[in-house]
């Protein structure tokens, strides 16, 4: 198990392991993410990959079995801590989903709501909403589609449009760090691409971890790439970590060749 | 290795296969169709009661009280009150004048008391509707050889009339005002005690309470309160609203009642009754509505760091609005048409008053419909009828104003 140091950590875990109920998902996994990077986690199915991806913003506590031991920090404090509310670090860690799950509102709202609940207040120097709700559309590569039928509910898009518009949503609350769970499984190879080429642009201001079964889209999109695997008790546990170019193409696990050649998995 | 699907094989049990089909089809459409049927008899019914000839007659036949060959509707208003005066009992007359002395009353006031309390018009038979439209000779005939002064009109027994006058003990100006304004008071009365509390309840098994014992006690509670039957809500209303709370349900403590005349048998009770009643179904509902909120669209609302307050109210209750309102609906059809607790409770089953406010009492259509068919006389039956019209009627319009509610909420979520 190698954890590559960074220059410039954007969150950090720290020996964690996780649990369902009794049955331990992910176990003593240690990485440090880059900043402004994208990190690809990959592994076969089950392996704990977006487990571990949900517990880089605590979303895994919406499940009340779900507990986690170790500690993930992010901006010098361990956001389990007791003391840190969940809200807050979902706020500044946001996340993009499997399935597109637009709301059921506006293109405008849809982009407007989380950041009204966040508390956006425009004024002297800082954007209107409206002018908030553009800029984060034209950073979602969005905005020339959309900019006629703003008004139109968000469910009327394409999958991929929608896609790019939760992109766009999670935007608006300006988060640091943007995890995606398998961003582009549910669209096609077309719309795929445009995520891609999405998340390529958004890594100067932010820092992105993509969770994917494609090993490809892996090799095209990511500057870091973990390889996750299930040990003997069905736990998953972190193989390999390391620049992509290099774990794709000298590996230093044999389980980490076996799988990026297509051998299992 | 054999063939497992050789043709003659498969073609055989294809064969079976479509036979089977077409037998449970029959069987689903004949299901179908006994419900209409059944439905439709139960409308027809109705229909057959509510409307019908009506032979009419009077105790006294108006031309014996001609005075000096002048006819009634020919008097001047001094010779009609002498006419009664001289019909009516003492006391009858001093009430009458109690009321409103005879000096004041105009003399078409006094020729419709002359009318009801001297001449009293009365029904002499009723017919149904079917009765009524294929027998129309016989009954003429008939009628003409039995009362001979008797006069066969056609009459619908829901009138306007019905709808504005309140109970009387006299068929002919019987109506069913005070019962549709008690329902719609109680109705009311349930509805805003029943709503909020189901949905809060709703929402805090839904989405706040841990998966332990306790809670899963109380669900499976909650899923049996709403089979017991209605009757024992009725004698929980009694012991709780009538009885130990009688203060505050009478009125009293709030000074709106005389405290001698006050007891807790009131609109505020029967509500409260219903309200008990009727909260599991709402609750059971409303859960099944929330529970339907795909968790993929409270995920996103979670991860844009929303509170679970702000996920509850922006996203969770929009989406289940439709499925609450749906179970609301049926919770207020379930409601309206109840009579057993009502009566345990103690609606009133003869009122003539409008209902005044929360503690008045009341009687309500149900309770109405079940008086009439108890009575001996076959008027009240069609009257009954009418009242069962008019309680569907009502029903339907509320129900139709939920369904236009809800529509209204989907269109919201899912259009524009």
């Amino acid at each position: 198990m190698t954890a590559e140091p960074t220059l410039n950590p954007a969150i950090e875990a720290r020996d964690i392991s996780l649990y369902y109920g009794d049955f331990r998902a992910v176990k003593n996994i240690s990485m440090t993410v880059e900043q402004n990077k994208v990190t690809a986690i990959i592994g076969p199915s089950g392996c704990g990959k977006s487990t571990l991806l949900r517990a880089f913003n605590r979303m895994n506590e919406l499940m009340p079995s779900a507990r986690l031991e170790g500690e993930i920090r992010f901006m010098g404090q361990n956001i389990y801590a007791p003391e840190v509310d969940p809200v807050r670090v979902r706020r500044q860690i946001g996340m993009v989903f499997q399935k597109p799950n637009p709301f059921p509102k506006s293109i405008y709202d849809n982009v407007a709501w989380g950041a009204r609940i966040n508390g956006f207040k425009s004024g002297i120097g800082t954007p209107s909403m409206d002018d908030w709700v553009e800029h984060c559309l034209r950073k979602a590569a969005l905005w020339d589609e959309v900019k006629d039928k703003l008004r139109q509910n968000g469910l009327s898009l394409s999958g991929g449009q929608q896609q790019r518009l939760c992109i766009a949503r999670t935007i608006a609350i300006q988060p640091q760090i943007i995890l995606m769970d398998e961003p582009a499984s549910a669209l096609d190879p077309i719309a795929t691409l445009k995520i891609e080429e999405l998340m390529r642009e958004l890594i100067e201001e932010y820092s992105i971890i993509v969770v994917t079964h494609n090993m490809q889209q892996a090799a095209r999109v990511s500057d870091y790439t973990a390889f996750l695997n299930m040990d003997t008790d069905r736990a998953g546990t972190l193989v390999e970590y390391g620049p992509t170019d290099r774990i794709f193409t000298r590996p230093v696990d044999p389980r980490t060749e076996a799988y990026i050649t297509g051998r299992f998995g | 290795m054999n063939k497992p699907f050789l043709t003659p094989y498969f073609d055989e049990n294809l064969g079976r296969r479509r036979l089977a089909e077409r037998v449970w089809n029959v069987i689903f459409r004949a299901s179908t169709t006994a419900g209409i049927i059944f439905l439709a008899l139960l409308l027809f019914n109705i229909l057959n009661q509510s409307f019908g000839y009506v032979a009419m007659t009077t105790k006294v036949d108006p031309d014996t009280l001609a005075v000096n060959g002048v006819a009634l509707e020919d008097m001047d208003k001094d010779s009609l009150v002498a006419v009664l005066q001289a019909n009516v009992s003492k006391g009858k007359f001093r009430q009458l004048e109690r009321e409103l002395p005879m000096a004041e009353r105009s003399r078409d006031e006094v020729y419709g008391l002359v009318w009801s309390d001297v001449v009293e018009p009365e029904i002499a038979g009723t017919w149904l509707l079917v009765d009524s439209i294929l027998h129309r000779e016989k009954i003429l005939a008939e009628t003409a050889q039995k009362f001979p002064r008797a006069e066969v009109t056609f009459r619908s027994w829901v009138s306007p009339q019905f709808l504005a006058t309140p109970q009387a003990s006299n068929p002919l100006t019987a109506g069913v005002r005070t019962a549709i304004l008690g329902s719609l008071y109680t109705i009311l009365i349930t509805i805003l005690i029943a709503f909020p509390l189901g949905v809060g309840a709703a929402i805090y098994l839904e989405e706040y309470a841990a998966d332990n014992r306790l809670n899963r006690l109380i669900q499976t509670n909650i899923s049996n309160l709403a089979g017991v039957p209605s009757i024992i809500y009725g004698m929980l209303g009694l012991a709780i609203f009538v009885r130990t709370l009688e203060p505050l349900t009478s009125g009293v403590m709030f000074g709106a009642t005389e405290p001698g005349t006050a007891n807790g048998r009131t609109i505020l009770s029967a509500g409260w009754t219903l309200a008990l009643l009727v909260l599991p179904l709402i609750i059971i509902n409303a859960q099944e509505a929330i529970r339907s909120v795909s968790a993929s669209l409270k995920q996103a609302s979670y991860g844009l760091g929303a509170t679970r307050w702000q996920t509850i109210w922006h996203h969770v209750l929009p989406g289940a609005m439709p499925g609450i309102l749906t179970g609301t609906i049926l919770a207020i059809s379930r409601a309206i048409g109840e009579t057993a607790p009502l009566v345990v409770v103690g609606a009133a089953t003869y009122i003539t008053f409008d209902p005044t406010g929360l503690f008045s009492k009341f009687t309500t259509l149900p309770i109405q419909i079940y008086q009439w068919t108890a009575r001996p006389q076959p008027e009240f039956r069609n009257l009954a009828a009418g009242a069962i019209l008019v309680l569907l009627i009502m029903l339907m319009s509320l129900n139709a104003a939920a369904i236009l509610l809800r529509n209204r909420f989907r269109k919201a979520l899912y259009d524009r």
